[in-house]
């Protein structure tokens, strides 16, 4: 008997679900992303209005000024999706824990210069009630918005923001004492240069404008605040006792690195829909920028002493433009 | 002319490495085989390092591409920015 082989080649009938096929176009394959996040909002089949508000649907995409004819033309440039956006933060943290395993096992925090030590408490600690604000943010942008494209990578950002703050906690710990938190809280609420922050962080809390809230957390404050720590404050602090803290902060310097892609395409997205969106994130940036750089203006004079007004009138130019460059006239 | 090819295994990977081959070489053709995708084109191929981290989402190394290589023609030209086939030398 003889057998010949042969190859066969086997066209499947489609390459992807229907829903995904209508927005990618017909006859091509689409990545895991793409099928994991196109036209996955619920949009059917609510038999009654929300009773805590009956003007809208329960998912409504009329909850922000921005209008859009397609919500899932938002693009994470990161292609996060459940699987890459674990991995990516798993790896994140594995080196972060080395970092902090490192820091301990050498004695580092010990041998780190007082007065610096001291700073590093003094400005970063409290930020831990930052981050947490920001993670209340992103979940109320999550549960209010519109379109999987953009709340899925909100929800992760505001696990990110709660990482962030545990983060700083541990910092916090590692350098100082669990009293350190307490002192640190007690600033929050109650230091004079940690007031207008705070009351632009509680501020943000009653934002019903989920896009507008986008903008003031993820656009603006941590558009000036994390290069005015992790950058300038950071660099000072290294050039000053040495790179320890440096070495603890990390997760949040590149983790902004990472995001503001995604914050900018976002924002540029929105932007070039329709000149009215232009209009509404322009006034909001404006208006929401100024305010970050009145709270913020405190901060860094504890953290730069005199070089502060300076840092911020860098890292605000950069915001700048950077907001000019998303299509924004600010 | 004759043409140059490469072939890498289908995989979610190698899909963002054809994607950005195809948006930088305009003459390039995509021929899809069992479990292998191959990419000719006439006299030149070049595949750009922005460009499949663009579709890709993430940083990339050109030589991560030899990890979904199966095989190629051409002369090879590699730099940390491009890796190019030619027939030029």
């Amino acid at each position: 008997m003889q057998i010949d082989l042969r190859t066969v080649s086997i066209n499947p009938l489609r390459q992807t679900f229907t829903h995904v096929e209508e927005l990618i176009g017909p006859g091509k394959s689409a990545s895991r992303y793409q099928e994991a996040t196109l036209r996955v909002q619920a949009d059917a089949n609510f038999h009654y209005r929300p009773t805590w508000d009956p003007d809208h649907q329960i998912f409504d995409p009329t909850r922000t000024a921005i209008a859009m004819a397609n919500w899932y033309a938002f693009k994470d440039p990161r292609q996060y999706y459940y699987g890459t956006y674990t991995i990516a933060r798993a790896r994140m943290q594995e080196t972060a824990e080395a970092d902090f395993e490192f820091v301990e096992q050498r004695g580092l925090a010990a041998s780190f210069a007082d007065d610096s030590k001291q700073l590093a408490l003094d400005v970063l600690l409290p930020l831990r009630h930052v981050a947490w604000g920001a993670n209340m943010n992103n979940s109320s942008i999550c549960a209010y918005g519109y379109g999987t494209a953009i709340t899925a990578p909100c929800i992760f950002q505001a696990m990110d923001q709660l990482g962030i703050a545990q983060y700083l906690t541990r910092v916090g710990l590692l350098l100082g004492s669990p009293e350190s938190l307490d002192t640190a809280k007690d600033a929050w609420l109650d230091a004079p240069e940690w007031q207008e922050l705070r009351r632009y962080v509680e501020d943000t809390f009653v934002v019903k404008d989920w896009f507008e809230l986008y903008v003031a957390q993820n656009l603006v404050l941590d558009g000036l605040l994390f290069p005015l720590i992790y950058d300038k404050f950071d660099a000072a602090l290294t050039l000053k006792a040495g790179p320890t803290v440096s070495m603890l902060v990390r997760f949040p310097t590149e983790w902004y690195a990472e995001t503001s892609k995604w914050v900018d395409a976002t924002v540029k997205t929105a932007a070039a829909e329709s000149p009215e969106n232009a209009a509404a994130l322009s006034g909001w940036v404006t208006a929401w920028r100024d305010r970050a750089i009145a709270a913020v203006a405190p901060l860094a004079t504890l953290a730069l002493g005199d070089a502060g007004a300076g840092a911020l009138a860098d890292v605000t130019a950069t915001f700048n433009a950077r907001a000019a460059k998303a299509g924004l006239s600010v | 002319m004759s043409n140059v090819f490469i072939a890498f295994q289908t995989n979610e990977e190698s899909r963002g490495i054809v994607e950005a081959i195809l948006d930088d070489n305009s003459e390039a053709t995509v021929n899809q085989q069992p479990a292998m995708v191959r990419v000719d084109s006439p006299g030149s191929l070049t595949i750009n390092r922005t460009t499949v981290e663009e579709k890709l989402g993430r940083s990339f190394d050109l030589q991560e591409l030899h990890v979904h290589l199966i095989t190629l023609t051409g002369h090879i030209d590699e730099t940390d920015e491009a890796f190019t086939l030619s027939w030029a030398n």
